[in-house]
């Protein structure tokens, strides 16, 4: 992502960022509420045009050639479930064949095992319990083993055991597949667990980066999530004076 | 184009009519009432008029080749509206899913949808009311081919109207098959209207049919070069519409619409 930019009208939500994830690395993105990840997180899956900036996926620039970077991407967000009225298998079968991915049938037959969903199979996805439609989701963003994997709160709705499974996985397909992910979440104990790297966002821009089970002792905080507040507190402050 | 992708979206839109009898239902129900009510119409009109003249192709083929026009037009724009209805665009549209692709799939859907209405109209009027699209001769291939790709137009005109005003706009999108058929004649010659709807009427494609499967019921031939204007215009209307979704899709992307669907606007 390079001199990443998005405003609406007179409000700037993207300010000028800049980052890389190299493959491999899972990478958070955190900030409060209204600082910009979810924007960040559309222009990279093509569905939010930059005003201005690039972004490259593999090699491949997505403004100039769309449907080939996206192939390389995939994602799950707790705000994009799948369609209710599709079956699991549907669904995976469906979205296997928008991101042609071979041998699809045994693609989907390992990814149901990994995520649980077995028993689900035939069952409408609609429902699903929150926490097994966040594994469709999930199973759905892994079936092209994307270069580029984009999390947008990925383990909101589910119970900490499966967050725990759900998290190894992820970092195993990250290592196995040497993809990059990029994980926005809340959740500040699960970003440490995961994440190599983590950019903090406030107001569209980056303020912080860097590992975060050392960011805290850096800047003073107890913790990571105490560092949180303190970029939220910022956030808001400015927000007032503004 | 990839083939796969397309044949993706197709399947999406047989599942989901292969799994919910509310969808299947209304592929044949609705054109069959509307079949059954026109002919007993047009038998009724055949028992009061002068001997001699035959309403069933002249009133009941209309409306059996509008309703296939219509329903052209709705297979493409519902197989649409399922993506609004499950709010499914962040999903679909961060896939390497080309625009070209999602439309043919769109249309490849609608194809298979109407066929079923047509065969369903066909089967009834022929069976209870005697139509036979062989009283047509020929001209009914080049008929149902220029009213299929009007449908198809309206369709694609249809769904990027959708994607421009957002959700609730679908109650615009429905009539308007309605809205224009006073302009082309289903049931009378173009030259019962006023001068300034026969100068739109010559701007639509189905007007052209229309005046050919009347000129066919009165025993006079129809005209050829007519009908090829039809074609010719029903296909620049294909062209302008899938240029129009195009151009749609592209101010949804850059304001944020079209990851914000449901909002309907982003200012």
């Amino acid at each position: 992502m390079r001199n990443l930019r998005k405003a609406y009208r007179d409000m700037v939500a993207v300010d000028g960022i800049s980052f890389a994830v190299p493959p491999g690395e899972i990478v958070g993105l955190l900030g409060p509420n209204g600082a910009g990840k979810t924007t960040t997180v559309n222009m990279i899956l093509g569905v939010l045009e930059p005003g201005e900036g690039a972004i490259t996926i593999d090699g491949i620039d997505l403004l100039k050639r769309r449907s080939a970077a996206l192939s390389c991407t995939n994602f799950a967000a707790v705000y994009a479930a799948l369609p209710g009225n599709l079956t699991v298998e549907q669904n995976l079968r469906v979205f296997g064949m928008l991101y042609s991915v071979p041998s699809l049938s045994d693609r989907i037959d390992a990814l149901v095992e990994q995520f649980d969903l077995k028993r689900f199979r035939g069952t409408r996805s609609g429902v699903l319990s929150s926490g097994e439609q966040t594994r469709l989701s999930l199973a759905k963003a892994l079936l092209n083993r994307p270069k580029l994997l984009l999390l947008d709160e990925p383990t909101a709705s589910i119970d900490p055991a499966i967050a725990r499974t759900i998290r190894a996985t992820i970092r195993s397909f990250a290592q196995e597949n040497q993809s990059a992910v990029l994980w926005t979440s809340h959740n500040m104990y699960e970003v440490e667990e995961v994440c190599h790297r983590v950019f903090f966002l406030s107001h569209g821009r980056i303020l912080l980066e860097g590992d975060p089970r050392l960011l805290p002792r850096e800047h003073g905080a107890a913790n990571l999530e105490d560092l949180f507040v303190q970029v939220a507190n910022e956030q808001l402050h400015d927000g007032i004076v503004r | 184009m990839n083939p796969r992708r397309l044949a993706a979206v197709v399947l999406r839109q047989f599942y989901l009519y292969a799994g919910s009898p509310t969808r299947l239902v209304p592929l044949f129900a609705w054109v069959a009432v509307d079949i059954a009510l026109w002919g007993f119409i047009t038998r009724y009109l055949n028992s009061i008029a002068s001997p001699g003249f035959n309403f069933v192709p002249a009133l009941l083929g209309a409306v059996l080749l509008w309703d296939f026009l219509t329903r052209v037009m709705q297979g493409v724009s519902t197989a649409f509206l399922e993506d609004v209805w499950s709010r499914n665009f962040l999903n679909i549209f961060a896939t390497p899913l080309r625009m070209s692709e999602y439309i043919l799939g769109l249309v490849a859907t609608s194809i298979g949808t109407s066929l079923i209405g047509l065969a369903t109209m066909l089967g009834l009027a022929t069976l209870a009311f005697g139509l036979s699209f062989f009283a047509y001769g020929a001209a009914i291939v080049p008929f149902l081919l220029v009213l299929f790709l009007s449908g198809i137009a309206l369709g694609v005109a249809g769904t990027a109207m959708m994607l421009r005003l957002g959700p609730a706009s679908e109650w615009f999108i429905w009539p308007l098959p309605a809205v224009l058929s006073p302009f082309v004649g289903v049931f009378y010659p173009i030259t019962t209207l006023p001068s300034w709807m026969q100068a739109i009427s010559r701007l639509l494609p189905p007007s052209y049919v229309f005046e050919g499967v009347r000129a066919i019921v009165r025993g006079a031939s129809w005209s050829a070069s007519g009908l090829a204007i039809g074609f010719g215009l029903s296909i620049l209307y294909i062209a302008m519409a899938g240029l129009f979704f195009r151009r749609v899709f592209g101010v949804a992307v850059r304001t944020g619409l079209l990851a914000r669907y449901s909002a309907e606007s982003t200012t």
